[in-house]
Parts: C-alpha cells; sequence; structure tokens
C-alpha cells in the first residue's frame, strides 16, 4: 500500500488543488454509497404507497442498531488490515449469558458490565495471540468464533426468554418525537456508539495509528508507533462492541438464544465493506460504515414492501452491490498507485 | 523414533488414532467391522462415509491455499450444486433413469466450474483479495441456491442418484470410492507432474512465478474451479445421501471446518506449500472428531468447543513465537524465580 491513504489529518500542507483532488478520490466510495442510498430510497417512495414515512427510515435504525455496534467496532479491525469473524458468535454468547445470569436471578446492574466485560475480555485475549503468537487474525478470531458459539450452546441450547424489568423497560421505552414517530432506546446508545468512534478514528492520536498500521504496518512500526498495543487495542475494541451489540439484540429479542446473529459477521463486513473501507486496511471513513448499514437495512425494508419478493432476494442483492463496491474500490485504489 | 515424531503427520494422525481408540471405552463394537448383505457396516465405515464431503472440500480448499488464496464459498456452491441436481432429478419424468440423473449430475458440476470460473477471475485478473472475492458468492451463493428450491425443500426418490451418497459398490461405500478417485487424481497430478511445484510457486511468490514463465493467472483460476468442482461433487453427495436439497443446511459452515482441516493437515495459510494427505487426514480427524462427541454422549453441538480448543492448539504450536516462549520457560524452570 501506498501512503497516499493517510487520514486527513497527517497529510502534508499541499497545495489546494492538488489536496482536493486526493480528498475526492478518498471520498468517491463513501459518496457512491450515500448516491445508492439516496437512490434506492428514492426509488422506494416512487413504488411503495407509506414508504415516505419518516418512521419507515428511522425503523431502519431501530432494526439495525444492534448490527451498526457491531459493524463500527469491525471498521477498526479492517482498517488495521485484520478481520474479525468472531462477532457474531459473541452476539449470541452475550444474549445467552445475559438471558441465563438474568434467569438465574442477577440483578442487571451486575449482569451488564459483567457481559460487557466478557466480550472485552474475548477481544483481548484474540488480539494478544494475533500479536503476540503471529498468527493470522482469520485463524485466531475463527477459533474465538468456534469458542464462543460452543460456549453458548454448551450453556444452553434452547431460547431463554428475558422477563427483567430493565431489560423489558429497555426494550419498550420509546423515544418520542411526534406522534406514530419514535425510536428506540437501542438506537441512541448505537449512535452515540458511532460518534465516539468516529472521533476516536478521526482525531485522536490512536485513531491516527490505527490508519497507519493498514497503510504500512512496517513503516509504522519504524515510525516508533506503538503497533501491538494498538493491534490488540483493535480487536479489544471490536470484542466490546460485539457483547454492546449482543446487549442491543437482547433488548430487541428479549430472548438468550445460542444461534443467534448467525452469519452477523459477514453482515457487518459487508457494511464496512459497501461503505467503503478498504480490506486492505489503511482508508475509509465510520460515516461510510454507518452508510453502508442503513443501505442492508433498506435493501431488507424495500423487500419487505414489495412482498412478492422472498428474504433470500436479499442475499442476491447484497452479493451484488459487494461485487459492484469491491471491483470499484479495485479501481480507486489502482489509479490512486 | 524423532524422526517419526518431527513428521508433519505425526500429531494429526496420532490426534485420530487417540479419538478412535477412546470411542471404544463408550462403544465397545466401535472397532467391529460387519459384513452384511455384502456391505461393509462399521462405526469406521460410518466415520469414512460421513467425512466424505468434508475431505472433498478440505481437498480442494488446500489447492486454493496453496496458491495463497482462500475460498469461502464452498459451502454455497454445495447448495447450488444440491439444489440444481435434485430440481432436474425432480423434472424427470421417470426418476429411475440413469441417463437423466447423469444428466443432472453434469449439469450440477458444470455450473460449478462457472461458478470457480467466477471466483478465479475476480481473484486473479481483477485482483481482488480472495476472502472477498468469494465472499461475495458466498453470500449471493446461498440466495441463489434458495431461489433454485423457491426455498422448499426438493425430496427426490431417485435410486441411481441415492447411489453416489448412500450406494455400495464391491462391498464399500460409493461415496468413499469417488472421494478416493478424487484424492487419487489430485495427487497424482500435483505430485507425478510439475503441476503442484507451479501451484506452490505461485502461492509463494506470485511476481517471481510470472517472471520465471509461470502462467500464474491461468494456475490461480484452475485452483478456484478444481475447489468449486469438488464442493459441487461434496454437495450432490450430501443432497444424495439425505434424497433432497436443503439450501440451508447443505454446506453450511463447512468453508471454516474445511480451513481448519488444511491447517491441521500442515499447510500454511500463507500459502506457497501443501499436503493433500495431510488435508484429508485434518478432515477425518473432523469427522471422527464429530462422531466422538456423539458416541460419549455430549450433545452434538458442543463439538464447536472442541474445535475451538484444536485450533488454538494448533495454531500455537504452528507459531515460531509461542515455541520460543514455551521453550524458554522450560529452560528456565528450574531457575529461581
Amino acid at each position: 500500500m501506498t501512503a497516499v491513504t493517510s487520514p486527513p489529518r497527517t497529510a502534508p500542507p499541499a497545495p489546494a488543488a492538488r489536496r482536493r483532488r486526493w480528498a475526492d478520490r478518498r471520498h468517491v466510495p463513501v459518496l457512491v454509497t450515500l448516491a445508492l442510498l439516496v437512490g434506492m430510497y428514492g426509488t422506494g417512495v416512487a413504488n411503495y404507497e407509506n414508504f415516505s414515512d419518516t418512521q419507515v427510515l428511522l425503523n431502519v435504525f431501530v432494526d439495525n442498531a444492534f448490527l451498526l455496534v457491531v459493524a463500527a467496532g469491525m471498521t477498526f479491525v479492517i482498517l488495521t488490515g485484520g478481520i474479525d469473524l468472531s462477532v457474531g458468535a459473541v452476539v449470541a454468547l452475550t444474549t445467552v449469558v445475559a438471558a441465563t445470569l438474568l434467569h438465574a436471578g442477577w440483578p442487571a446492574a451486575v449482569v451488564l458490565p459483567l457481559v460487557l466485560l466478557m466480550g472485552t475480555v474475548l477481544g483481548l485475549g484474540m488480539g494478544a495471540v494475533i500479536h503476540y503468537f503471529k498468527v493470522e487474525p482469520f485463524i485466531a478470531t475463527l477459533a474465538g468464533m468456534f469458542l464462543a458459539r460452543g460456549l453458548s450452546l454448551l450453556i444452553n441450547r434452547n431460547s431463554i426468554p428475558i422477563t427483567d424489568p430493565f431489560w423489558t423497560a429497555m426494550a419498550q421505552k420509546r423515544i418520542r418525537f411526534a406522534p406514530g414517530i419514535f425510536i428506540s432506546t437501542s438506537v441512541v446508545i448505537a449512535l452515540v456508539v458511532v460518534l465516539v468512534a468516529a472521533y476516536v478514528l478521526a482525531y485522536t492520536r490512536f485513531g491516527r495509528t490505527v490508519y497507519a498500521i493498514g497503510g504500512n504496518a512496517d513503516s509504522a512500526l519504524l515510525m516508533g508507533l506503538p503497533v501491538g498495543r494498538t493491534r490488540i487495542a483493535v480487536y479489544t475494541v471490536s470484542g466490546f462492541c460485539s457483547s454492546l451489540g449482543g446487549v442491543l439484540l437482547s433488548f430487541y429479542m428479549l430472548s438468550g438464544y445460542s444461534l443467534h446473529a448467525q452469519g452477523m459477521e459477514l453482515d457487518a463486513i459487508a457494511a464496512v465493506v459497501i461503505g467503503g473501507v478498504l480490506l486492505t486496511g489503511g482508508s475509509g471513513y465510520l460515516f461510510g460504515t454507518v452508510l453502508g448499514v442503513l443501505l442492508l437495512g433498506l435493501i431488507q425494508t424495500i423487500i419487505t414492501f414489495q412482498g412478492t419478493l422472498s428474504s433470500w432476494w436479499t442475499k442476491i442483492v447484497i452479493g451484488i452491490l459487494l461485487f459492484g463496491f469491491i471491483v470499484l474500490q479495485r479501481l480507486v485504489t489502482r489509479r490512486a498507485r | 523414533m524423532t524422526a517419526l515424531t518431527r513428521h508433519r503427520l505425526f500429531w494429526p494422525a496420532a490426534v485420530l488414532v487417540v479419538l478412535l481408540v477412546s470411542n471404544v471405552f463408550f462403544a465397545p463394537r466401535f472397532f467391529s467391522i460387519t459384513v452384511h448383505d455384502g456391505h461393509l457396516y462399521g462405526s469406521l465405515i460410518d466415520v469414512l462415509r460421513s467425512s466424505t464431503p468434508l475431505v472433498l472440500v478440505a481437498l480442494g480448499m488446500t489447492v486454493v491455499i496453496a496458491t495463497g488464496g482462500i475460498d469461502l464459498s464452498v459451502g454455497s456452491v454445495m447448495a447450488i450444486a444440491g439444489a440444481v441436481a435434485c430440481l432436474m432429478i425432480g423434472d424427470l419424468p421417470n426418476q429411475d433413469s440413469i441417463g437423466g440423473v447423469l444428466l443432472a449430475v453434469a449439469a450440477a458440476i458444470g455450473l460449478a466450474v462457472v461458478l470457480g470460473l467466477w471466483n478465479g477471475v475476480l481473484v486473479s485478473v481483477i485482483g481482488i483479495q480472495p476472502i472477498i472475492a468469494t465472499l461475495i458468492l458466498m453470500v449471493a451463493g446461498r440466495g441463489i441456491a434458495q431461489l433454485l428450491t423457491s426455498g422448499q425443500i426438493i425430496n427426490v426418490s431417485s435410486p441411481p442418484f441415492r447411489v453416489i451418497g448412500a450406494g455400495y459398490f464391491l462391498a464399500l461405500p460409493v461415496s468413499v470410492l469417488i472421494v478416493a478417485a478424487v484424492v487419487a487424481i489430485a495427487v497424482m497430478l500435483t505430485r507425478r507432474s510439475a503441476l503442484g511445484v507451479l501451484v506452490e510457486a505461485v502461492g509463494a511468490s506470485p511476481t517471481a512465478s510470472r517472471l520465471a514463465g509461470i502462467r500464474a493467472r491461468g494456475l490461480t483460476i484452475m485452483a478456484y474451479v478444481f475447489a468449486a468442482v469438488c464442493a459441487a461433487v461434496a454437495g450432490l453427495i450430501f443432497s444424495s445421501n439425505v434424497a433432497s436439497a436443503d439450501s440451508n443446511a447443505a454446506g453450511n459452515l463447512i468453508e471454516l471446518d474445511a480451513i481448519l482441516a488444511v491447517v491441521i493437515g500442515g499447510t500454511a495459510l500463507t500459502g506457497g506449500r501443501f499436503s493433500l494427505a495431510g488435508s484429508v487426514l485434518g478432515a477425518v480427524l473432523i469427522s471422527a472428531l464429530d462422531i466422538t462427541t456423539y458416541t460419549i454422549g455430549i450433545p452434538a453441538e458442543t463439538t464447536l468447543l472442541f474445535k475451538a480448543v484444536v485450533v488454538v492448539v494448533l495454531c500455537l504450536s504452528q507459531s515460531a513465537a509461542f515455541r520460543a516462549v514455551v521453550l524458554r520457560r522450560r529452560r528456565t524452570a528450574g531457575a529461581p524465580a
């Protein structure tokens, strides 16, 4: 990878025209996603009655708040050039552990931090294995996936309902803007996570190191950046986001089930890629990931509105979009080189 | 003796033997093989039979990994192959017709060649990272399989088709014979000709091999086509065995098991060196693990936990950094802390 893909804050001062050209190129994938999102929304409004209701758009957030959080964590990992296959399994494990402990009568105030800590520690462990033992991220997180999914199956193979008052309150609480227009608390939590993550990536030393590692890990090391610490931290962040996503999913479903969130790692990766983050790392924005999640959610909504289309069209459309965006990325990076 | 323990297949083979022997404690008749109606019956035969799809998929995966790639789409290709074959057989006026079944099998394999070409072209011509290029078909492929079968499980009652997965020939299961033939052909092609060396050269360094006059592009495409064909045959065996096409269950998560088998077999994920025998052994080991947990009476799903432990142990033992840490510990163990 060339150094062209460094984040905006570290770019040396350049003539205005030149800087604008670089900036444009980096923004192309995000802008394409945005255009696609707007176009798709427009198609929906034009074709289906009631599609223009504000609540339809808000429901995309409500139904995908957990994916938004998970994808935010995944963005950090992919920006360093890594990958985290364990997220879906960690989400499932979180819901199972939370439901089991709540069922056993533990107070929510204890369960909540405990499950968040569990995901974070799992992420920390995977990061440590990847860094210290030079195990490939793909394999280390694959092991994490087997481990988390296996653990949740071991704890309980059946779906466990959650009846805890705090959980049901969180599930039912609606923040209303106008009659019939509302969001859930999960959306608020997800948006806070996204804002914090975007700030960290754009304005902190940690964020810059993440981009630098993805650009070229060897150069980053030679520059004296804390590559090892950052790499471990990135998987820790992803682990935390996965368990938080699990908590949000358990708010949404009000149950813990070992088969929850199957294949979610691929949804998260797809969202990040469609959002324009380079899979080789080093380039992309969290805002793109948010757009990617919204695009996936909007496809689902349109398919629901269409009624005659089956849900498996979602997968085919996501596949086609992935293909389009990856080829686009390829063209953009090739020109940058 | 040390030469034996140093052989890279020693540890996987030892684990396999331990696993099989441990079964005797729970099922005393585990090693007995009986002849019934001129067919061989017994738990060992069952282990072999149930491992056939995984062995095939792992075989194709090995060649792809040898070129420095990875193929996540094998499970979806399995589902598509089974769906196509069952769909065509279901449309036959007479399901006993051998010609019709052969045509269906040929169509499934022909489609797999096309899918393999798609993967190969994305990777080697367009230059997309293998994990992402095949992610597209993994996501969209299962959608396509569901589209073909309209989301239903398609049952067929065709005796000639049933032979592929459940039939016997010369007292041996046909599926085992098919796999043995494919393994033999693959070993002949890669070890008795220069093909294997060329594939390893491409995996070790695509640029250097191209400069040396190797047609890296064609070899890479060939590897993906081989993997897809192997997956298609595995899909045919799977759907023949259950006499139906189930687009959700066929090949679900098999890509991860296959990668695991390849890693157990001693093939490095970085490419450039591969062991077909190792992958076959790895695949049989994973199937034996599934059967062992079943005979011991542990719920089948918890095999995931065992797999996680196996992956972790294997990866750590293959990691030079980990060995260095452990060996240093052992050397200084006697010294005061």
